[in-house]
């Protein structure tokens, strides 16, 4: 930079403590920030690296407990640190605004989307009441939803999530802040929406000369937006620099290490051999009533419509589609945690979806899922060795044997010696290989694994997607992978189907559909992904 | 809304009527009947005389006859006539319907806003000497035993500081009309009412300090703090209006309990309450005024649910949609 203009924001120095008996005595560790008028910096690192920590410190929004230790923060002239709660009251919304990761949260659900955002005005005692909702009618116009009048009308549960993230942005922009802080924005969000709004902050930024400091884990995401990187680890700020520089030509081991993890979209399989056919599933279609009762009529959702699809032995099938496609419901069908409204679904040619008692249990080992969430799908009052002991205990192995079995199969995930630990003395890579031991234990054929590493860091994702490569070829398994990150399912898929609302819009080998789709909505999914002219260029 | 109001009212009639169809079969299971009771007060346990009063309360007649009998006048709206008392039962009911309605509604009006007031005072300063102390006063009174709370309120109140009268619902016989005969029944009611009060009151301090601090997590309460609000507006506007949804269902689920009567309070403070009536109904085996409090209590505890239903719509935008 040869000319360059006074920055928005300074940092310094900045440690930050956390309380005693943390995993280690600081947060964030003597780092340094510049965020400059017209700029975007990515800040960018694993869960637990600091960045979220420096963007709260910021905006004095750090959680009870952890504080600032030293160092110096300084928007403009102003120093926040100096900043009594009154005083930063004064700022937040007005100097600096911040927007945040989980649209579905970030909004009080019992009040109007114009409530929500005229507030912003009378924090700071700007404008009448009446101009307050003219004015979050032209943010919501100007953030692009469709009917702002509706939307300003609506209670946030009656938007989509990235509707809410619209209606996110157009509260932080309510009083034209210099600054903008936003963390993770769009990780909640689905490839298409996320393009849409990385686009939508890219444009506003650039039209109010707002300095944007983007905390992401995502590569990809700082490819599309970033104008300046800084790579953060355990607190230090281990490499940074231009977007260009650092993306194309990575200097730090840790930052090539989180690039080479994210899947590349050109390794694709290109053609899947013919293998001897274990699961069918014929015409299957899922419709859910909602609502009704005595007096009202209920409404029907169709959330998968008429999919037909064989898994061969060996195979991994991916099944990709954004939220709302159907391919959970699907997935959930297939393990008959729920039945089929229409259609028949055959292990072996054996149909399972009639199947009821013993005959029925006898099949349920046989199809194993493996769970999205790594928090909430281990019962936290149980040791992980007895609930992946539980199946075998229920199918009838005595439980010693089965506690042994638990034992070795949690070595064999990389988790030796830890049956007798509660779930929340895990990480959520170590919880997910626990989960991976969980469905193991029935020594099932097919696993369904319904979105199996979307929660996870990258390195850790790359690790987990190894080791159920390495367990599908040593115990001969098929594989079910539902996701909506098509880089994970290009990466390790044989054969991709893409849904769109409930149906099947495309199915063929990975590389075909990455390669050259022919759906136009399989197009606009892969257009959405975001790095992807990056990921070409260093291919 | 229509649609959703005509649903419940389908589904309270059928409800009360397998309430009232229940209660009569379990009250003709219990042991002894009203003519024996009768019989012996009178010092006449003559057999001849049993079956004659038998036979004037149609006690002899089958069971099944009796029971479509009674629902199915139920059904017309007459809740039967009340020998012992030589009144109809309706009568008796709303003769001491007023008493439970004032009872109950001070001493829920109370509870609820002084225990949400409590809870959010504890929830502000969690962890500090204030919040130790509301929650340990609130499981105090949670866990003393309701008439020995009563018992004692009295002796302090009454008997030792003589502030207040320690029963009754007003002065016997003393001609007071107006404000000074309201007077005279509040004056009546302060005891009562906190006792009752008290008890629901704590219950309300601990969920709507729980239910305080589980919300000052959530995500939007972060969002309302970046947009520089003041933090009593937050508190109000945000924390409290999500935080009491909780609290209105527990509150709800108390309205019906306490308009049914609260038999202790009542008993202890002897207020003219259904509560009693129901007591004094017990002891006599009087059928028709039992089964006729029972009736009117389920219905109002329904009742109670379908108003705590709809303003659980009204604050809750969500409900609405599913």
């Amino acid at each position: 930079m040869t000319d360059t203009p006074s920055p928005s924001v300074t940092i310094d120095h900045l440690r930050i403590a956390l309380p005693e008996g943390a995993d280690r005595p600081y947060a964030v560790d003597r780092v340094d920030f510049r965020l400059y008028p017209g700029k975007v910096l990515c800040v960018v690192g694993e869960s637990g690296s600091g960045k979220s920590m420096s963007a709260n410190a910021l905006m004095g929004l750090l959680p009870e407990g952890v504080r600032v230790a030293d160092g110096r923060i300084r928007l403009g002239d102003t120093d926040i640190l100096a900043q009594d709660e009154e005083g930063m009251r004064g700022l937040r919304g007005r100097r600096m605004a911040m927007i945040f990761q989980e649209p579905m949260s970030a909004l009080n659900p019992l009040m109007k989307i114009a409530d929500q955002i005229a507030e912003v005005f009378e924090a700071h005692n700007l404008l009448r009441p009446a101009e307050r909702r003219a004015r979050a009618l032209e943010l919501l116009t100007e953030v692009g939803l469709p009917d702002p009048a509706r939307a300003a009308a609506s209670y946030p549960h009656q938007l989509s999530g990235g509707q809410r993230q619209r209606v996110v942005i157009a509260m932080a922009l309510a009083l034209e802040p210099e600054v903008l802080v936003a963390d993770e924005p769009t990780t909640a969000l689905d490839v298409t929406t996320q393009a849409q709004i990385l686009e939508l902050i890219r444009r506003l930024q650039v039209d109010h000369n707002m300095a944007v400091m983007f905390i992401t884990h995502d590569f990809g995401v700082v490819a599309e937006i970033a104008d300046h990187v800084a790579v953060m680890q355990l607190g230090r700020v281990v490499e940074e620099g231009p977007a260009d520089t650092v993306l194309r030509n990575p200097q730090h081991a840790y930052t090539r290490k989180l690039i080479d993890a994210i899947p590349k979209l050109g390794a694709g399989r290109a053609e899947a051999p013919e293998r001897p056919p274990l699961l069918t599933v014929e015409g299957v279609s899922k419709t859910y009533h909602l609502g009704g009762g005595l007096f009202a009529k209920s409404r029907k959702v169709e959330a998968v419509r008429d999919i037909s699809v064989t898994l061969g032995r060996g195979e991994t099938l991916g099944i990709v589609g954004e939220s709302g496609s159907g391919k959970s419901s699907l997935g959930r069908c297939l393990v008959r945690l729920q039945d089929v409204s229409a259609g028949r679904i055959a292990i072996d040619g054996q149909d399972m979806t009639r199947l009821q008692g013993a005959e029925l249990r006898a099949l349920r080992r046989r199809v194993q899922m493996i769970f999205q969430d790594p928090f909430a799908s281990l019962n936290p009052r149980i040791r992980v060795g007895r609930a992946i002991a539980d199946g075998p205990i229920a199918y009838g192995t005595p439980v010693a044997t089965a506690m042994a079995e638990a034992e070795a199969l949690l070595e064999r995930v990389g988790l030796p010696g830890t049956a007798r630990r509660f779930p929340h003395e895990f990480s959520g890579g170590q919880r997910q290989r626990i989960g991976i031991a969980r469905a193991l234990a029935l020594k099932p054929e097919v696993i369904v694994a319904d979105e199996a590493v979307s929660a996870l860091d990258v390195s850790i994702q790359a690790q987990v997607l190894d080791l159920l490569d390495e367990l599908k070829r040593e115990l001969g398994l098929s594989l079910i992978f539902i996701t909506h990150d098509l880089r994970v399912a290009a990466q390790i898929c044989d054969r991709v189907m893409v849904m769109q609302k409930g149906a099947c819009v495309e199915l063929g080998p990975g590389a075909q559909i990455f390669d050259a789709p022919a759906h136009a909505y399989t197009r606009s999914l892969i257009d959405a992904i975001p790095g992807r002219d990056w990921d070409q260029s260093a291919a | 809304m229509l649609r959703f109001l005509l649903g419940r009212l389908v589904k309270i009639v059928l409800i009360l009527l397998a309430i009232t169809v229940l209660n009569f079969c379990l009250i003709h299971m219990a042991p002894g009947d009203p003519a024996l009771v009768m019989a012996g007060e009178a010092g006449d346990a003559d057999p001849k005389f049993l079956a004659q009063l038998r036979t004037q309360f149609g006690l002899d007649q089958p069971f099944y006859v009796q029971l479509w009998a009674y629902v199915s006048h139920v059904l017309m709206g007459d809740l039967g006539y009340s020998y012992r008392q030589q009144m109809p039962v309706s009568t008796l009911i709303l003769q001491r319907l007023p008493a439970t309605l004032i009872l109950s509604i001070t001493a829920f009006a109370l509870s609820l806003g002084l225990g949400v007031l409590a809870g959010v005072v504890a929830a502000a300063r969690q962890g500090r000497w204030s919040d130790s102390l509301i929650s340990a006063v609130a499981l105090l009174f949670y866990a003393t035993p309701l008439f020995w709370m009563a018992l004692m309120a009295v002796l302090l109140f009454s008997v030792q500081l003589d502030w207040l009268p320690a029963f009754g619902y007003e002065q016997a016989a003393s001609g007071l009309h107006g404000l000074a005969r309201a007077f005279d029944i509040a004056r009546h009611l302060v005891l009562p009412a906190t006792t009752l009060g008290l008890f629901f009151m704590a219950t309300y301090v601990r969920i709507t300090r729980a239910s305080m601090l589980e919300v000052n997590r959530l995500d939007f309460v972060k969002t309302a703090r970046a947009k520089g609000l003041k933090p009593s507006v937050i508190q109000r506007r945000h924390v409290l209006r999500n935080a009491i949804l909780p609290v209105v269902t527990l509150a709800g689920l108390h309205a019906g309990q306490l308009v049914g009567g609260a038999v202790l309070i009542e008993t202890v403070f002897a207020w003219p309450g259904i509560g009693r009536l129901m007591f004094e109904a017990l002891q006599s085996r009087d059928y028709n005024t039992l089964l006729g409090v029972f009736v009117v209590s389920s219905a109002l505890v329904l009742l109670f649910n379908l108003i705590t239903d709809i303003l659980y719509r009204i604050v809750d935008p969500r409900i609405r949609a599913s």
